[in-house]
């Protein structure tokens, strides 16, 4: 509890939250579309067998996952330090045993993660029905149809999470996004013309 | 040994944890720590600041070890309470 408390402290001194937020939302949405193309590039092609679809979606949520994690925290590793040596040139003093030292270590680790994580949970929702399809359990709409489904509630249920930060209509904001989701579909159909 | 009754110090610390978290910070290292904090010079990165604790008895080494642990610096020590009351005791 101590140890949570402290990250909290951690978190906020650093102004954290905003861009732990941001990344979610971001690599989050990236998740999402990928595997919304994945999907409808599946469901055009015709007879594609669910033990590929799933082992492609589950390779691009992999790779999702990896480039979210060390993409954070290559780069918040770099943007922490030069932040904490400028203070320290401001303060005159090394601050090595300050929580803003603490703070330059852990911090980046806590948005890797968040970064990283944030794609793989959406993406795992999004191919659960063609899991359980794979596995023989009856669902009420085709297997891809069904994740394809999924894709579109989680994208308008971000946007609505956007709506309810920025403080504007959750609805037009989850319309947004739906709206977003349903040109990357449109386009990838238009390919298959 | 004497006691330490009131310290003035004169802090340079960054702007992050704010005033009320840096001097909640020092507060808490004694029940009856009593904690007074000015902002006297706001720069980019740093706030200069005149911090006046009081207490029965406070513990000058503990104190400097939190101000510099959220990331403050103490310039100078601008007023001193002791009381012998502990040596008195003795």
């Amino acid at each position: 509890m101590q140890a949570f408390g402290q990250l909290r402290f951690l978190l906020r001194i650093t102004r954290t939250t905003g861009i732990a937020r941001r990344y979610f939302v971001t690599n989050g949405f990236d998740g999402a579309l990928t595997m919304l193309g994945l999907l409808m590039g599946f469901r055009i092609s015709g007879s594609i067998p669910l033990e590929v679809a799933l082992s492609a979606c589950l390779g691009a949520t992999i790779a999702l996952t990896m480039s979210g994690l060390s993409s954070a925290y290559i780069s918040e590793t770099a943007e922490r330090k030069k932040e904490l040596r400028e203070l320290e040139e401001a303060m005159l003093d090394e601050l090595d045993d300050s929580a803003h030292a603490q703070a330059a270590k852990l911090v980046p680790i806590v948005i890797a993660l968040v970064n990283g994580l944030a794609p793989f949970s959406l993406s795992i929702l999004i191919i659960l029905p063609i899991w359980l399809a794979y596995c023989g359990l009856p669902l009420p709409l085709p297997a891809f149809d069904a994740a394809i489904a999924l894709a579109f509630t989680l994208i308008f249920l971000m946007g609505i999470f956007l709506g309810r930060i920025s403080g504007s209509s959750w609805l037009l904001s989850g319309l947004r996004t739906v709206a977003i989701a349903a040109i990357t579909s449109l386009l990838i159909l238009l390919l298959r013309l | 040994m004497p006691l330490v009754k009131r310290i003035v110090l004169d802090v340079l610390k960054p702007h992050q944890p704010n005033a009320l978290e840096f001097a909640h910070g020092i507060a808490q290292l004694g029940a009856d720590y009593r904690v007074q904090l000015n902002v006297v010079e706001v720069d980019e990165k740093t706030e200069s600041t005149v911090i006046a604790i009081e207490g029965h008895a406070l513990d000058m080494q503990q104190i400097e070890e939190a101000i510099n642990a959220m990331g403050g610096s103490v310039h100078s020590i601008d007023e001193v309470e002791v009381s012998g009351e502990a040596a008195a005791a003795d």
